[in-house]
């Protein structure tokens, strides 16, 4: 029979391969399951249009829930995030004390959202009937925008998807 | 003198009919790719900071960007795979496919879905860009032409079966012909890969958004999408990889190593292509992490067969130039054929698709991608991939396919070489701004010049890309001069034409038989389906609560 015809050099540059993407695949399951970076999973359904009824959406809002432990529950709707609190400007806000863990609990009275704080492990989807569960350690003081990563619509040029953020404001 | 020398007095009428469809196949896809260059411009130009969308008619960047995603991914791809994968078959078997009324029945399907997507998309009907992500509902007249272009695929599949099906009995215990055989299992891939976004569409959205039902669930619509979702990406990919492997070697004069090693790669593409959706899906909610891991693993192995084409193709080139005279480790490369245009294009393409590959295996890395997701990383990766490696491709094949379907001569050979260059060099400033702003934090699918929370650092990027982005909107614009200068030329002009296939040094009859069990291979691709998403289905919670959205 037949067989397949691999030079030596390939035969070496395939083992090499698969050396390199077992090499890839070990460092990451380690970053899951040394270093504790998760992916946001399977946290529970509801009925997108009884957000406002269904606990703990019915009460948006920042809870201490530990010694520098918070949960941060939040509603994404075309085009705002509702957290229980707004600056001056009438940006949404959440505001937590350095060193705080927040676990931000969300999601949607419509569409597909999206919540991402750049320069952070936040970046989760947020699907209407599901319920999005995400952690975030923040240590350095300052203020760290969320905002909606997935088109969502929009109303006009100034409001709408690309109007749709928040701040996360972390006091010294 | 191979069979495609003949001159056309000696085809037969049906292979003249068939070429004749699959020329406006052709076509088809360059008014795709059209569309989406002037969508380009516009998305460009928004990052230099103007927004252009009132003047030129469209109600807002997501109109624009929904017909630039729509045009660019699934017209100019479908059709141009349609039309070469077809043309490849008769070729390879040396005879007209099977039916010429499927060849025209796939132009047809494609020609009325896109004229119903282009219509709902310019009435502003479907902003609902090209991932048509539930619940926002777009009329239906864009899900029937989605549907419609798909079918224009599963079409070319049934006509290649049957050809294929034909030449066997004529032809009993001889090896399938590389070229029919990657072309045939690239459909085959992508019909298995296809039924998911059928079922979303025809069992879910389009009742849905007649009104038959009030209800849909867009996390399992999600679901159905990315599982043909990502294997889309390879039905992109793999005409493009069917001529660097088949055709690329004849042009620069090298052989290809090995027919079988080439027959592998296309079944392990076959085998592992659709079992990894859920890596698009790493940060929904409602799905299980441990899922998601385990189409991460699937997603690796899959990287596997373009590692084996990388260093298959590198030993072709160099086969090719040292035949040529080429010499050294690196300096044969100066002796390719940097004159001939469809080899610069598709060199440049591979050079695209290296780094293309390096960038998609960080999106892979289901943490690493939660720094990228969903930013301007993920345009800045895929610009590389099928922006480049695909659409340079195209252009390239264009550049001999053109004159091989209308016997007139390429036009304007330097401003084709040209192009290919400038293409590049557009597509390196491109993306290198998208992927820097994305790392910066800058969100994907928002337009620069509206959003309300720019940060100073994506500035100069957002420049950089919209310098990139107008060079490469000037080359395809440099495309179209050559396509259209080569159209208006004298008939005959080009005399005759091949459609170039390489020889291997080890041909067919050293390739084990195994291979060619097409029928075995589909199996153990819906096992892996199965093991990947059985869990995916039956864990899933059915949620049908939400009602459509018309927000734009
Ligand atoms: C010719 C020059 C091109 C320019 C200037 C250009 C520009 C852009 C830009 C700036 C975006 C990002 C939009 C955003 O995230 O807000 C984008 C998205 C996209 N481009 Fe291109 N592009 C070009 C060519 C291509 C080609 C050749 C393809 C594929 C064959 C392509 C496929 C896509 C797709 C699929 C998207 C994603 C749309 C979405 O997010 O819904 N583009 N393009
Ligand atoms: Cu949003």
């Amino acid at each position: 029979m037949a067989t397949l015809k691999i030079e030596k050099w390939e035969r070496w540059f395939l083992y090499a391969s698969v050396v390199i993407l077992v090499g890839f695949l070990v460092a990451i399951l380690a970053s899951i399951g040394e270093a504790g970076i998760h992916l946001p999973t399977d946290e529970g359904s509801l009925d997108p249009n009884k957000v406002a009824e269904t606990p703990p959406f019915d009460n948006p809002g920042l809870r201490q829930t530990g010694d520098g432990a918070y949960e941060a529950v939040m509603v994404a709707r075309t085009w705002q995030f509702t957290t229980g609190e707004t600056d001056a400007d009438g940006i949404p806000t959440i505001t937590v004390p350095a060193g705080s863990e927040v676990t931000f609990i969300v999601t949607s009275g419509d569409v597909i959202h999206g919540l991402y704080i750049p320069q952070t492990d936040v970046n989760a989807m947020i699907i209407p009937g599901r319920v999005t569960k995400i952690s975030q350690k923040f240590e350095t003081p300052g203020e760290y925008t969320f905002l909606c990563h997935e088109f969502c619509g929009l109303a006009n040029e100034q409001i709408g998807h690309h109007s749709m953020y928040g701040k996360v404001v972390v006091q010294p | 003198m191979t069979t495609t020398a003949r001159p056309p007095a000696d085809l037969g009428t049906a292979e003249i009919a068939q070429k004749k469809w699959a020329k406006w196949q052709l076509y088809l896809g360059f008014v795709g790719f059209f569309l989406g260059l002037l969508m380009g411009l516009l998305q460009a130009l928004d990052r230099m900071g103007f927004y252009l969308y009132k003047e030129a008619q469209l109600s807002s960047y997501y109109q624009g960007l929904t017909l630039h995603g729509v045009s660019m991914v699934f017209i100019l791809t479908f059709a141009f795979g349609n039309a070469f994968l077809t043309l490849g078959v008769m070729r390879s078997l040396e005879r007209p496919m099977a039916s010429t009324m499927l060849v025209a029945a796939s132009f047809w399907s494609a020609a009325i879905g896109v004229a119903l997507a282009a219509w709902a998309i310019l009435a502003n009907q479907a902003t609902v860009l090209y991932t048509m992500y539930s619940p926002l509902r777009p009329h239906v007249a864009f899900y029937i032409g989605a549907v419609l272009l798909v079918i224009s695929t599963w079409i070319v599949l049934l006509n290649q079966l049957l050809t294929l099906r034909a030449w066997r009995k004529d032809h009993p215990g001889e090896p399938i012909p590389l070229l029919a055989f990657v072309s045939v299992v690239t459909y085959i891939m992508w019909f298995i890969a296809s039924l998911g976004v059928a079922i979303e569409v025809l069992v879910f959205l389009i009742p849905w958004s007649l009104g038959l039902v009030q209800n849909t669930d867009p996390l399992l619509n999600r679901i159905l999408f990315w599982f043909t979702g990502h294997p889309i990406v390879y039905f992109w990919l793999l005409p493009a990889y069917v001529s660097w492997y088949i055709t690329v070697p004849k042009m620069v004069g090298g052989r290809l190593y090995s027919d079988g090693v080439v027959k592998g790669v296309f079944i392990l593409f076959l085998l592992f292509s659709t079992p990894v959706g859920l890596h698009h899906q790493f940060t929904d909610p409602g799905v299980d992490e441990g899922l998601k891991l385990l189409h991460m693993l699937f997603t690796f192995a899959v990287f596997f067969p373009s590692l084996v084409t990388a260093f298959t193709l590198m030993a072709a080139l160099e086969d090719g130039a040292k035949h040529n005279g080429g010499k050294g480790l690196v300096a044969w490369i100066r002796q390719l054929p940097w004159g001939n245009p469809s080899v610069v294009a598709q060199l440049f393409a591979m050079l695209g698709f290296v780094l293309g590959g390096v960038s998609g295996l960080i999106n892979a890395s289901a943490t690493v991608n939660l720094v990228v997701h969903n930013t301007s990383f993920i345009p800045g990766h895929f610009h590389l991939t099928v922006g480049t490696a695909v659409a340079l491709t195209i252009m390239g094949v264009s550049y001999w396919l053109v004159p091989y379907l209308t016997g007139k001569k390429l036009c304007c050979r330097r401003l084709a070489v040209a192009q290919s260059w400038l293409w590049f060099g557009g597509v390196m400033l491109f993306s290198r701004g998208l992927m820097a702003a994305g790392i910066e934090g800058q969100p994907r699918r928002v337009p620069v010049g509206l959003m309300t929370y720019a940060e100073e650092s994506w500035k100069l990027w957002d420049i950089v890309t919209g310098i990139g982005g107008t060079l490469m909107v000037t080359s395809g614009t440099i495309f179209f001069i050559v396509i259209i200068g080569t159209l208006l030329r004298k008939k005959g002009s080009a005399g005759a034409v091949e459609f170039p296939i390489a020889d291997t040094v080890y041909g067919p009859e050293q390739s084990p038989a195994i291979l060619d069990r097409l029928g075995l291979w589909t199996a153990v691709s819906v096992v892996l389906i199965l093991i990947a998403y059985v869990p995916v289905f039956v864990s899933h919670y059915y949620n049908f609560t939400s009602p459509g959205f018309v927000r734009w």
